[in-house]
């Protein structure tokens, strides 16, 4: 019969109208701005800069290594290093600018970071009318605490957490081992000085 | 599929006189090609593709590279006369390549399944004999891919059916791709221009000063 | 009335059909001469379909001179998407052009991620374990389902279905969608694959959600079909309409699902066998005429054979790591030397062709994009047809203007 095929269709079409009334399955809508759906918890968008405990000037964990600005693509970070008055380097930013209208949101600065400083944020909603004065984020902006990190990737934030303490936990057995160490080679020393002094 | 040696040699049979080269490939993929004159060019692609062991009949990839002039310098032992005693002395000589331009095909086989054949093909200079003979007569897919690199590396075809800009706009001048081309001034304003962007914006301002 | 698809293993190329206003002879002539000694002076009609257009796919231009509703000479304008991305590769490390070749053919970002891994695997002789090989075919395959929905949609699109065939793809699109946010982070630019495996290991609970999503698949295929495939509207607009005999396909290098609909059996998964995909059992299918019905059935059929695919794959999943042990993240030099590697994409074959002089940088990088090489016969299949099926042809071809211009 001439135009069977149509009529084949026009089922399906109605099938899918009323039946998004009666299953979820047929409407996949949400009317944003009044609903929104949440995140994913591997979603990334753009990056942002961890800090541990409540400071976020002293407990950064950036030092300015500046490995993520050498392997960012399109080359939208800027960092310079803190310096005290002498000029000898401080382990911390002074400067930290991340430029948020050429990123492209590709991780590579994540992955390269051997500090586990730069992690990826899940807010998207940052538009606004001035692009040089809100889409450059600076230092202050993008720090954000360890607790909200932990809040956004729990899983991950969870292993880098785990990961940063057995470092730590390393670090003070080491640290103990060279002590003791240096203890037990100093004790048969002030019994010669006794001779020396005289 | 035989190898790129027992190929090279039933095209000299086929064809004498055809100047061709076996150019090695370091790296692990095994990928060698075979330099042919541009003389015997089309001559050498027509064997490649009527050829009832081969029937290279599809070219994938036509691509142009630029080689800028190249010096390298290697230590040579030389014998010197040095106070009156002769002796070998190691002398650093510079062994100048010219610079040319290159266009290299990647040739498969639908019918038989095989592949691939690589062929090279270079221009005399980079500037005024940088002529190719076009193969695009034996292979149609080559036809945009050779208008690409005429447009971005300034390879002319001869006998291409219709040789013109393809991905810039048709009044563009100089070549693109090539090594020394140097970039138009387009510097727009960037908060925190670092490397390679402070440099353009020093030249932006310096001849916007000078104007 | 309905042509039937034959499958075959082996090819045979089908005879170029003789219908109206289509040459015969394999066209191998460039430029078509207008016949006449300028005594039809004012009777052809010369058109831009301007890169402002809604169904060019993207920012893409036809000079068309048209006599009356048939064309007469149509000249593709390439080039306003244009970044030069070759060039910015050579300044940045193999790593950093990672995220770019997301960006080419930013439809399906997965499969050009795999074909520039495995060009730089090439050059640098690693090799990626079982799971990443896994892994990649999984991505692979629904990357391949959601562009094929996705075209045919778009394609009917084109033809006037304003919109609702389209909707019902992008459905099922959003649900792989969320497969590939919770997998990589992104839904479109990935930018998962790295040299010598894959980025990341699966989350807890994907392969459920994936399973689910694949199962589902075939009963969400037969509904489109039912709604599409007997149209009498789509068979009497598509059969018939812009054929490609065999021999110029070949010819012209065309590769992908157009050169299967002209009936030539090369589908690179099963010529290179790259990765693992001599383990999968799947089949090929090939068209018989080499039209535009042809090519969008071929496509609904390939969907089936990645469902296959995709449960053979999820099913046979192993344990252990995702990347080789020897790959280096940053300052990674491969040797001085050339390597040409390819895949076949959804859109044909894409290929990398990467010369490395030692230096952290590439010497040369080169795309060998599908779409652009498939738009060399555009104007072939386009001759004598009228100026509506020029728009239902280009939608064949399956071009996406990111890889057509890089």
């Amino acid at each position: 019969m001439l135009g069977e095929g149509i009529i084949k269709g026009m089922v399906v079409t109605a099938t899918n109208f009323f039946g998004s009334y009666v299953s979820a399955e047929r409407l996949v809508t949400v009317q944003y701005p009044e609903e929104r759906l949440p995140p994913q918890e591997n979603a990334r968008n753009f990056p942002f800069l961890v800090y541990d405990g409540d400071d976020p000037d002293r407990g950064l964990r950036c030092v300015a290594c500046k490995i993520c600005e050498k392997e960012c693509p399109p080359q939208c970070i800027y960092i310079v290093l803190e310096r005290d008055e002498k000029g000898k380097p401080q382990k911390r930013p002074r400067i930290f600018d991340l430029d948020i209208s050429v990123c492209m949101s590709c991780q590579i600065c994540v992955e390269v970071c051997p500090f586990d400083a730069v992690k990826m944020d899940t807010e998207y909603e940052l538009s606004d009318f001035d692009r040089f004065k809100s889409l450059l984020l600076n230092k202050q902006r993008l720090a954000k605490s360890n607790t909200y990190y932990r809040k956004i990737h729990p899983a991950e934030a969870e292993e880098v957490d785990a990961r940063l303490a057995d470092q730590v936990a390393k670090a003070e057995a080491k640290r103990k081992a060279t002590a003791m160490a240096a203890a037990t080679a100093v004790k048969p020393a002030p019994a010669a000085q006794p001779a020396l002094s005289q | 599929m035989e190898t790129l040696e027992q190929i090279k040699a039933r095209i000299e049979a086929a064809l004498p006189g055809a100047g061709l080269r076996l150019i090695p490939n370091d790296s692990p993929a095994n990928q060698p090609s075979l330099l042919v004159d541009n003389a015997h060019a089309v001559a050498v692609a027509s064997f490649l593709r009527e050829d009832a062991q081969l029937q290279l009949d599809y070219a994938s990839n036509v691509t142009g590279i630029d080689w800028p002039e190249s010096v390298r310098k290697e230590k040579v032992k030389v014998k010197k006369v040095i106070d009156g005693v002769e002796k070998e002395v190691e002398e650093l000589i510079e062994k100048k390549r010219p610079g040319f331009l290159e266009a290299v095909y990647h040739l498969y086989s639908m019918t038989l399944k095989q592949g691939p054949v690589i062929l090279r093909l270079r221009t005399e200079n980079r500037s005024d004999k940088a002529h190719l003979p076009s193969l695009t007569a034996v292979w149609r897919g080559a036809e945009l891919q050779e208008r690409e690199i005429y447009d971005l590396f300034g390879i002319v075809f001869d006998q291409h059916p219709d040789l013109r800009r393809i991905l810039m706009w048709d009044g563009f001048q100089d070549h693109p791709m090539r090594k020394d081309y140097v970039e138009p001034d387009d510097y727009e304003y960037e908060p925190t221009p670092h490397d390679k962007v402070l440099e353009k914006a020093k030249r932006h301002y310096a001849s916007e000063a000078n104007r | 009335m309905i042509n039937t698809v034959t499958e075959h293993a082996g090819g045979a190329a089908s005879s170029a059909g003789n219908l109206p206003g289509v040459a015969t002879e394999p066209n191998f002539a460039i430029t078509p001469k207008i016949s006449g000694d300028g005594s039809r002076e004012g009777e052809l009609l010369e058109i831009s379909m301007g890169p402002h257009h809604p169904s060019t796919h993207g920012v893409f231009r036809m000079d068309v001179v048209l006599e009356g509703e048939r064309i007469v000479k149509l000249k593709p304008v390439f080039g306003y998407l244009h970044r030069n991305h070759e060039k910015i590769a050579e300044g940045i490390s193999y790593l950093g052009s990672m995220p770019y070749t997301d960006r080419l053919d930013y439809f399906c970002s997965l499969t050009n991620n795999w074909a520039y891994a495995l060009s730089v695997e090439k050059l640098a002789g690693l090799q990626p374990p079982e799971r990443a090989e896994y892994l990649r075919v999984i991505t692979a395959e629904l990357t391949r389902l959601i562009n094929h929905t996705c075209l045919i949609g778009f394609l009917v699109q084109d033809m006037g279905a304003l919109g609702t065939p389209l909707m019902y793809a992008f459905r099922e699109r959003e649900k792989i969608l969320d497969l590939f946010e919770a997998l990589t982070g992104a839904r479109m630019m990935c930018n998962y694959m790295r040299f010598g495996g894959c980025r990341v290991d699966l989350p807890p609970g994907w392969l459920e959600q994936a399973r689910r999503v694949v199962d589902n698949y075939p009963r969400f295929l037969d509904e489109y079909e039912s709604l599409l495939t007997e149209n009498e509207i789509l068979v009497a607009r598509t059969q018939g309409v812009g054929v490609l005999p065999a021999r110029l396909a070949i010819n012209a290098g065309v590769t992908g699902p157009m050169l299967r609909a002209s009936g030539v059996d090369y589908d690179i998964r099963k010529v290179d066998r790259y990765g693992i995909y001599d383990r999968f059992d799947f089949r090929v299918p090939l068209g018989a005429h080499g039209d535009v019905y042809d090519r969008y059935m071929v496509r609904v059929l390939e969907m089936r054979e990645s469902v296959k695919i995709l449960q053979q794959a999820i099913r046979g999943l192993p344990d252990g790591p995702i990347m080789d042990a020897k790959a280096k993240l940053r300052n990674f030099r491969p040797k001085a030397g050339e390597a040409y590697g390819r895949i076949e994409c959804p859109k044909g074959e894409l290929g990398f062709y990467l010369i490395s002089d030692g230096s952290p940088n590439p010497y040369r990088y080169r795309v060998r994009p599908p779409s652009f090489i498939n738009l060399t016969i555009l104007e072939d299949m386009c001759l004598g047809q009228k100026v509506a099926d020029v728009v239902i042809i280009l939608g064949s071809v399956d071009i996406v203007l990111g890889e057509v211009d890089r």
